[in-house]
């Protein structure tokens, strides 16, 4: 059914549709819309079999759904942010134990500074961590890949991070297809947990395991991602049988066929350089582009057909790798080091920047003349930075950063946006 | 002051000269679960733990007696430490329960998920038991433990209390009492050992959350032990029961004297056997035989600078916290006294 609707509800309803059994959450920045809606979904009885637990913590909530999980139960959290470094431990515990569960991210920037907008940094912190992560690029497509992880995670026996950007998502309404409970049911089977709590058939998960076998265990980790990488795919088409629409797989491509630059990015960015793309190859520009839905399992070889035609390729990533560069970038890089294509890498939108027509534009048109920096800092205030640095050589006692650059660019006008 | 009732067990075993205690003595229903032949050996032999482990003797009598409680329809979630190390050295399992380990300070998280799984299920019948070291428990653990409390998940959450990270080579915990040697307090310079007015108690936090029920229990009173584990077993919401039990490694005691040890703990009054229900203490057992603390410390190596003349103040400093419990909880019967 058609409905005007928040990212975050819509997310929430289709959570609701996948018959959760446990949702376990703690309350961050802006993740809260979608468990506010499934807690009073639960209260209301509108999620049959359902229990909600309010935990004190994010390392709380991911552990309340490594048990529940293990019990059996289709289990779900969500989170952002802070409360993605809070629950790390739990985070690769999940994993390492196969436990289908899903979690939803809102994506927000990383503190220190604390700044509640969105990048990428959050998901990022747990690239390694064994984890499916799905980036979406809209509220239709967040509301079908979920829909679409709780199959993935539970047939492969593996936890799924659908990823959404913070506010730009969550937090924005717009015409959203929600499923029916039937095509939903008719997609998504009953939970056949893999490994099972039971005093039935007794048995003990999270023994310790050393040298004798732990390599063996990481490789069959990394070889069910590979798995993945065939299933995805092939879940998506199965999806656009049913509910009727191209919303998943491990990548998307936009007018690449052909194209002498291509743009690669991931998340809600695409909308907007989709019309910069359009403008561009208006006036003649050779130009398109690819989303990467699927940044874990890495799908490089679909990259690798996909992008080994191309003269350049323009990473474009809100998110960096302190003192090494562009994320994205390096694992593209990886996938693409036997063709001799260009790879120029923008970080830009940290912290909520703005991405603008007009900027995305300037920073495609500077890539195409193969004249980006390593990396390359889309729509970075350089007088800011400069003035900072010239402080801090000035004086020893140069004070905190961030304060130093909010009294420079003004802390009045920064506290009026929060 | 009102009269704290003394706690539940009518029939009381004095220890012997050859440890034995008389179970054959009671009637069939009063005998240990330990003592009958269709126990359910859940933490079986076969096992890592070091000779004389109380941790292991006390998860024994715990995990048996739960079992038995609950019809054998039990699930146990371990946080990281001894327990688990010993007893599921890949690829063996001495649990006979499903069992599970997860990380080292989410086990109450853990126990609460299972515990909400099941309720999801219509599966109440199955019941939970987290259990974990006092650092598991007392530390890292314990913003999950009291998440675990306040929202009074149907959990019974066992701390085996041995004073100190024992898995990670006998440093000191918040449980860790004061003088006692570990290995992040070394007996050196003029206070040796742990600090004095450091720590917390659990239990007394645990009756603070208003949890339907709180106990201590120690490893020389396995039949108490086996009391307050059905007992807790028989309510639902959040339970906690912490277990002293003596660690012959990080202690520095006899392997045998595991259990004597215990008893000393408990009738020296450091260690206060206590029952709560809903923040109200319901019940204490009484010391029959008071010792001073110098008859407990001095069978360990821990504490063996507080015996020296130099470091009397030590001593007199534990004796007075046994003797603060004392008066506390009401642990010796007033003479003649009426209530």
């Amino acid at each position: 059914m058609l409905k005007q609707i928040e990212g975050s509800h819509a997310v929430a309803e289709a959570v609701a549709l996948c018959r959760p059994e446990v949702i376990s959450a703690y309350p961050i920045t802006p993740q809260t819309h979608i468990v506010e809606d499934l807690g009073a979904m639960v209260k209301a009885g509108a999620i049959k079999n359902c229990e909600f637990l309010l935990v004190e913590s994010e390392f709380g909530a991911l552990s309340a759904c490594i048990g529940s999980s293990a019990a059996g139960a289709r289990s779900y959290t969500a989170t952002s942010s802070q409360g993605m470094l809070f629950m790390m431990e739990a985070v690769y515990n999940a994993s390492g134990m196969g436990m289908p569960i899903v979690m939803t991210v809102g994506n927000r920037a990383i503190g220190a500074p604390i700044n509640i907008w969105n990048d990428w940094g959050d998901s990022m912190s747990a690239r390694d961590a064994g984890w499916i992560q799905l980036f979406v690029e809209s509220n239709q497509q967040a509301v079908d890949v979920h829909i679409q992880a709780f199959r993935l995670a539970e047939q492969l026996s593996l936890p799924v991070m659908v990823c959404m950007d913070g506010f730009i998502l969550t937090h924005s309404y717009s015409q959203v297809d929600i499923p029916d409970q039937e095509q939903v049911d008719a997609f998504l089977p009953t939970f056949e947990p893999r490994q099972l709590l039971d005093p039935a058939a007794p048995l003990s998960m999270g023994a310790m395991v050393g040298p004798e076998a732990f390599a063996e265990v990481r490789y069959l980790a990394h070889h069910k991602q590979m798995e993945a990488l065939e299933l995805i795919p092939e879940q998506a088409a199965e999806f656009e049988k049913i509910f009727g629409r191209d919303s998943g797989g491990v990548v998307k491509t936009f007018n690449c066929d052909g194209a002498e630059t291509v743009v690669v990015t991931m998340g809600s960015v695409i909308g907007t350089m989709k019309q910069v793309l359009a403008e561009m190859r208006d006036d003649g520009i050779s130009i398109g582009a690819l989303t990467v839905r699927s940044f874990r399992p890495f799908p490089k070889e679909t990259l690798r057909e996909l992008l080994k035609d191309a003269d350049r390729v323009i990473v474009f990533e809100k998110c960096l790798a302190v003192g090494m560069g562009g994320i994205l970038a390096m694992n593209l890089r990886m996938a693409l080091k036997d063709f001799p294509i260009r790879v120029h890498s923008a970080i830009g939108g940290l912290g909520g920047r703005p991405i603008t027509r007009a900027n995305l534009r300037r920073m495609f048109e500077k890539g195409i003349r193969d004249e980006m920096e390593e990396p390359h800092f889309h729509d970075i205030h350089m007088n800011i930075v400069e003035r900072e640095l010239e402080r801090e050589q000035a004086q020893r006692r140069s004070g905190s950063i961030a304060e130093n650059i909010l009294q420079d660019v003004g802390v009045v006008a920064a506290a009026k946006t929060i | 002051m009102p009269q704290i009732p003394e706690t539940h067990q009518k029939v009381r075993f004095y220890q012997t000269g050859t440890l034995t205690v008389g179970n054959r003595l009671l009637d069939a229903e009063h005998r240990s679960v330990q003592g009958t032949m269709d126990r359910s050996n859940s933490l079986d032999s076969g096992h890592r733990a070091c000779q004389g482990c109380g941790e292991a003797l006390g998860a024994r009598f715990a995990i048996d007696a739960a079992m038995r409680a609950t019809n054998n329809q039990l699930i146990a979630a371990n946080a990281t430490g001894c327990l688990e190390v010993f007893t599921t050295p890949y690829p063996e399992t001495a649990w006979s329960v499903p069992w599970i380990h997860s990380l080292f300070g989410n086990a109450a998280a853990v126990g609460a998920g299972i515990a909400a799984a099941l309720k999801a299920k219509g599966r109440e019948d199955v019941r939970v038991i987290a259990q974990g070291g006092d650092g598991g428990t007392t530390d890292i653990g314990f913003g999950c433990l009291s998440g675990m409390f306040d929202r009074n998940d149907d959990v019974l959450y066992i701390c085996y209390n041995n004073e100190a990270y024992m898995n990670t080579g006998v440093q000191r915990s918040s449980a860790t009492p004061g003088a006692a040697r570990t290995a992040t307090t070394m007996p050196v310079g003029k206070d040796p050992g742990n600090a004095f007015n450091t720590g917390k108690s659990v239990p007394l936090i645990a009756m603070a959350h208003l949890i339907p029920y709180v106990a201590t229990a120690s490893v020389h009173d396995l039949h108490d032990l086996e009391h307050k584990v059905t007992k807790a077993m028989g309510i639902h919401g959040a339970r906690y029961i912490e277990l002293f039990v003596p660690c012959p490694l990080g202690w520095g005691s006899k392997p045998s004297d595991t259990v004597k040890i215990s008893r000393l703990a408990v009738e020296c009054g450091l260690y206060p056997l206590i029952e709560a229900e809903h923040g109200e203490l319901t019940g204490v057992t009484k010391i029959r035989r008071q010792v001073p603390v110098g008859e407990y410390l001095k069978l360990q190596r821990r504490f063996a600078h507080v015996l020296k003349p130099a470091n009397t103040h030590q001593l007199e400093q534990l004796q007075a916290i046994a003797n603060r419990n004392i008066k506390k909880f009401s642990l010796i019967e007033e003479q003649g006294g009426q209530e």
